[in-house]
């Protein structure tokens, strides 16, 4: 099973062998709003840790998000071009924002597991 | 991603217990704080304005009674609009303004029933203080009577006035901009037919006391929600409706502003408002630059502050509102541009993110307003 790491700013790593899933938490789109425009990055950017990945557009502003972890953009989020609501709707699930080539496994270990990103949310 | 920390030094409305209660996120606003939006979210809300009816806390706003003989002809000697000509409850849209024409605050001038000269005024919590002591400064012989313990509630939308009628019978005679008072359990209530979305709707002036159990009787009425500042913003917006210290403030003049209509004729022909012979010469060879709708092309949302450049990437102007229209599902904003590129179709660019996005002028409103003007009696 795919294991998820949460950064203290409510991004997500789901990482399978050497690739990683990235997204935002449901805290993160609660937070956010209604999510109206997402951009994401061109495939085959290199992106180090804690660099800007993908601007989040709600109603209200404009967000940063920043790579949890370093790696290569594999693959984008199609659905979230048309559809960037799905955010909203399911983070954790459809609503992935780019798929990486992991690059520096070390740098998982510096995440949270799931059970201590929950105590950190409650905590807030 | 932050949540800001707790301010504890800012004021909160007479509907704060009622806010929190109904699920609000509270932010500070203009030394206040306020709902930001409610549980089902700012397109929701917006949504459900143009659908049915939502319910604003606006308390935050300035109420004044500004009371005395001259009282008007004093107004008029700091905003364009025809005050000595208000008939008796009725309201007008103007702006205080600075001795370059700039706009210091816009308002809503009502003049009161009596034989009194009575004019209420409400004006935009930020400025609020700043405007009471100008009005202070400048009427020393007049009473400026600061509504403190009224608060103020929006109701806007297709049926709100179906919702008000019910608990205040005859609101639905007024017309736009008209002005009456109401008895609620032995309460005056003040209610102007007017409103910032665009929509038909009400503002009502109430007793603080007032405030939470008249909100809640609305809510009980299915097609009334509550709505926070996000659609508050994003409503007006579509309407091209001004928000101040966005797009108006004291640098700009009412006539850049498209705010023509607010200058009363007769003004026009006498002056002796602050600024006049800047705004008549904008009036009569038009103004260096104008406000103008613009329309982003793409999905991208243009924002507050952005330079808006000409195809060779000069800079003409600047965003003043910017956002996402919940109605139209595209990109809207508002700014000031150079009067040679203000006809609508023009295209121009704006810089996004080392990106070049295309902005289209386009007529305000974005959304028409659906005003309810019932026929004149004489």
């Amino acid at each position: 099973m795919a294991d998820i790491r949460f950064t203290t700013d409510h991004e997500y790593v789901r990482v399978d062998g050497e690739t990683g899933i990235v997204g935002v938490t449901d805290y993160a789109q609660s937070q956010l709003g209604d999510i109206v425009f997402i951009e994401l990055p061109e495939i085959g950017k290199r992106i180090a840790k804690g660099e800007q990945l993908a601007t989040v557009e709600s109603v209200k502003a404009a967000s940063e998000l920043f790579s949890p972890v370093s790696g290569e953009v594999v693959e984008v989020n199609a659905i979230l071009e048309d559809n960037p609501a799905k955010v909203n709707e399911d983070p954790l699930g459809a609503g992935w924002f780019v798929k990486l080539r992991l690059v520096d496994e070390s740098e998982l270990s510096g995440l949270m597991d799931e059970a201590a990103y929950e105590a950190h949310v409650r905590s807030l | 991603m932050s949540t800001p920390a707790p301010a504890f030094s800012l004021s909160r409305t007479p509907l704060d217990g009622l806010h929190r209660r109904l699920g609000a996120r509270m932010v500070p606003f203009a030394g206040y704080e306020m709902p930001l939006q409610y549980a089902s979210g700012i397109v929701a809300e917006h949504l459900h304005t143009r659908a049915k009816a939502g319910l604003f806390d606006i308390s935050h706003m300035g109420q004044a009674i500004l009371a005395g003989a001259g009282a008007a002809r004093l107004l008029e000697t700091l905003c364009p609009a025809d005050i000595l000509g208000l008939e008796a409850e009725s309201s007008r849209y103007t702006q205080l303004l600075n001795e370059s024409g700039g706009i210091l605050d816009d308002l809503i001038v009502t003049r009161l029933p009596g034989r009194d000269e009575r004019l209420f005024l409400i004006v935009n919590a930020a400025t609020k203080a700043d405007d009471f002591a100008l009005l202070a400064q400048k009427a020393p012989g007049l009473s400026l009577n600061v509504q403190k313990n009224r608060a103020m509630l929006a109701l806007q939308g297709p049926h709100a006035v179906d919702a008000l009628s019910a608990l205040l019978p005859g609101v639905e005679e007024l017309s736009f901009m008209a002005w009456g008072a109401f008895d609620y359990e032995g309460s005056a209530f003040f209610v102007t037919r007017s409103g910032y979305t665009g929509e038909d709707g009400f503002e009502i002036s109430l007793p603080a006391e007032k405030a939470e159990g008249f909100a809640s009787r609305l809510l009980e009425n299915s097609d009334v929600a509550p709505v926070g500042l996000g659609a508050r913003d994003s409503l007006r917006l579509e309407a091209g409706l001004c928000l101040y210290g966005h797009d108006l403030d004291a640098g700009v003049d009412p006539v850049e502003a498209g705010l023509n209509f607010s200058i009363a004729k007769r003004r026009r022909l006498e002056g002796g408002f602050p600024g006049f012979e800047r705004i008549r010469t904008a009036l009569e060879s038009g103004p260096a630059r104008k406000r103008v709708g613009l329309l982003p092309q793409g999905k991208a949302p243009v924002r507050e502050g952005a330079a808006i450049v000409d195809a060779n990437g000069a800079e003409v102007g600047h965003v003043t509102s910017g956002g996402f229209s919940p109605t139209l599902s595209r990109p809207i904003a508002m700014g000031y541009v150079e009067r040679r590129f203000a006809a609508p179709g023009t295209t121009l660019g704006a810089d996004l993110r080392g990106k070049r996005v295309e902005l289209v002028v386009a007529e305000l409103p974005f959304v028409p307003h659906r005003y309810v003007h019932h026929r004149k009696d004489q």
